[in-house]
């Protein structure tokens, strides 16, 4: 039997884009306990919406991630817009979740890249993140930015999206399509791949639910929940949206489920393309939130659920605005995930829930 | 075995143009709608400061005395905002990035007289009100007018303003309010 001893894990790690800190209890190469750390990046912005008015938090709600900067921007502002009252007109519904799903690509795709990477492939790497810049082309060819978009507005959306950009972003997608198929089949059938995920990092059905994990990691718990099938705004126009879920609980199938959910959001932009009504894409917003007023709303980020609480006091500035963030949920999923593996995996463990800590401290 | 899985597109990345540019020799293309940098039609400027006012970074300053509009172009985050609150719509968003600089100062714009003096006053008139409260909520600063008229009224907005706290806060707010 070996000594305890403990290895500290980040915040600055090659496998890590951003900064947590694992103290890993290890005894010979086993991993007893995993105490995740966070606070090296907090910014205290959801305090800043007491000093910006509710139009002007919007940009600042965008930053709080580059990754799931729109769907930020999208949470804040259909919260706000629940808090007031606000009709948002159906083509700006459309838009906004055209953009966000093109958000999930993006960001699943950066994610394949980095995973890539850890296991050494570096020419998949840089063929993904060829991938992703033709996303972010589309991006910046349509709301102007290619990581913050300032595309959202309470009241709707700034810029439309014309007939003809909608079948570039058809015929961009359909190449993205192909050659992202052709990548994943070769990262998830390399046996060196399969040899190091299988059975790996297992996070039971029973503990995913306990532990309220959310996102694809959840799902590749089998928890069948997605928020895009409660149907919020133009979600519920789909013909049909169904969860990707997967049963093996490992970390080959958190990869699986991710993999699978690119296609599964291209389709879904193929099909609001298609119906996307004609008509305007805000409405003014005029006043303020009224005094002891709530609203909350939930929205499907790249990384799982994310919940915002917004509540007003009269004025233009809000009371306060509280987001629980998807890697807030599925740290401590991480935490049983390492129980019991080896230290080379905790690497790959850690990938293949990808946290993003930026959005979990704000 | 997997390593000639991506042969395909491998071997096809060899007869295809490169994806990236010769920068700086080359540039890539800037759509037209790109978020570059904020520009000023100054001839429908009327200074009413609403920009000002409304920029979540504060990187613009409108100065109706000497009648500039300056911005900062390290601080500005191209979010648009001020184009959307402009009552004249004179702002707008250029494609191109503002060029790099080795000093950190404003750009500042000259905004020329308006044919129509009496409208442009009037509209200022109107925006006093407005500006006030921001003052108040701002960290304590010297007034930029020492008039006393105004002064008088920004008091009674501060008094306003202090009702509305618990009161160990105002007594905080009025302590330093004194103290300045
Ligand atoms: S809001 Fe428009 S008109 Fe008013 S000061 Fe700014 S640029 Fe000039
Ligand atoms: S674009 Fe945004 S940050 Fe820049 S000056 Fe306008 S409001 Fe301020």
């Amino acid at each position: 039997m070996g000594k305890k001893s403990i290895i500290p894990f980040g915040p600055q790690h090659p496998v890590l884009p951003e900064p947590i800190h694992l103290d890993l209890v290890v005894e010979d190469e086993v991993v007893l306990e995993a105490t995740p750390q966070i606070g090296f990046i907090h910014r205290g912005l959801e305090r800043l919406v007491q000093t910006k008015d509710y139009n002007q938090f919007i940009y600042v709600a965008e930053r709080i991630c580059g990754i799931c900067a729109f769907g930020h921007s999208m949470g804040y502002a259909e919260t706000i817009e629940r808090l007031m009252g606000v009709e948002v007109p159906k083509r700006a519904e459309y838009l906004r979740v055209i953009w966000h799903e093109l958000s999930r690509v993006h960001s699943h795709i950066l994610w394949l890249g980095l995973a890539a990477d850890a296991f050494g492939h570096e020419a998949l790497f840089m063929h993904c993140w060829r991938l992703r810049e033709r996303v972010l082309d589309l991006f910046e060819k349509t709301t102007g930015g290619r990581v913050i978009f300032s595309v959202v507005k309470v009241g709707g959306v700034q810029r439309d999206i014309d007939k003809s950009m909608l079948s570039e972003f058809l015929h961009v997608l359909d190449g993205i399509k192909d050659e992202y198929e052709q990548i994943c089949k070769a990262f998830l059938d390399e046996p060196s791949v399969r040899n190091r995920t299988y059975g790996v990092g297992v996070i039971p059905h029973e503990e995913a639910l306990s532990l309220s994990m959310v996102g694809p990691f959840a799902r590749a718990s089998a928890v069948n929940y997605d928020v895009r099938m409660l149907g919020n705004g133009a979600y519920g126009d789909l013909s049909d949206f169904r969860p990707i879920l997967s049963d093996n609980c490992d970390c080959y199938a958190r990869m699986e489920v991710r993999a699978a959910e690119v296609p599964q959001s291209i389709e879904i932009i193929r099909e609001l393309a298609s119906k996307i009504p004609d008509g305007d894409i805000a409405v003014p917003v005029k006043g303020s939130p009224a005094i002891g007023s709530e609203a909350c709303n939930v929205l499907e980020q790249p990384r799982g659920e994310c919940y915002y609480f917004a509540k007003g006091n009269g004025t233009k500035y809000l009371d306060r605005m509280r987001m629980r963030t998807p890697t807030s949920q599925n740290l401590a999923g991480m935490a049983v995930a390492l129980k019991g593996c080896d230290v080379a995996d905790v690497n790959m463990i850690v990938l293949t829930i990808d946290p993003c800590i930026s959005c979990t401290e704000r | 075995m997997g390593v000639f899985k991506l042969g395909k597109m491998t071997f096809g990345s060899l007869f295809k143009k490169p994806e990236t540019v010769l920068y700086p020799v080359q540039t890539k293309e800037q759509p037209a709608g790109l978020k570059g940098h904020i520009e000023l039609d100054a001839k429908a400027c009327i200074l009413c400061g609403m920009c000002d006012r409304s920029c979540a970074t504060g990187c613009i300053t409108v100065d109706k005395q000497a009648r500039t509009w300056s911005i900062d172009r390290f601080q500005c985050v191209q979010c648009g905002y001020c184009i959307t609150v402009c009552p004249k719509k004179c702002l707008s968003m250029d494609p191109n990035y503002a060029p790099a600089s080795t000093v950190h100062a404003s750009d500042v714009v000259e905004v020329p007289e308006q044919d129509k003096p009496v409208k442009a006053e009037k509209v200022q008139a109107t925006e006093k009100p407005a500006e006030k409260p921001k003052a108040a909520e701002r960290e304590p600063e010297p007034a930029k007018a020492a008039e006393t008229a105004v002064e008088k009224t920004r008091d009674d907005v501060l008094e306003a303003k202090i009702a509305l706290l618990d009161e160990e806060k105002a007594a905080k707010v009025r302590a330093a309010l004194a103290a300045r």
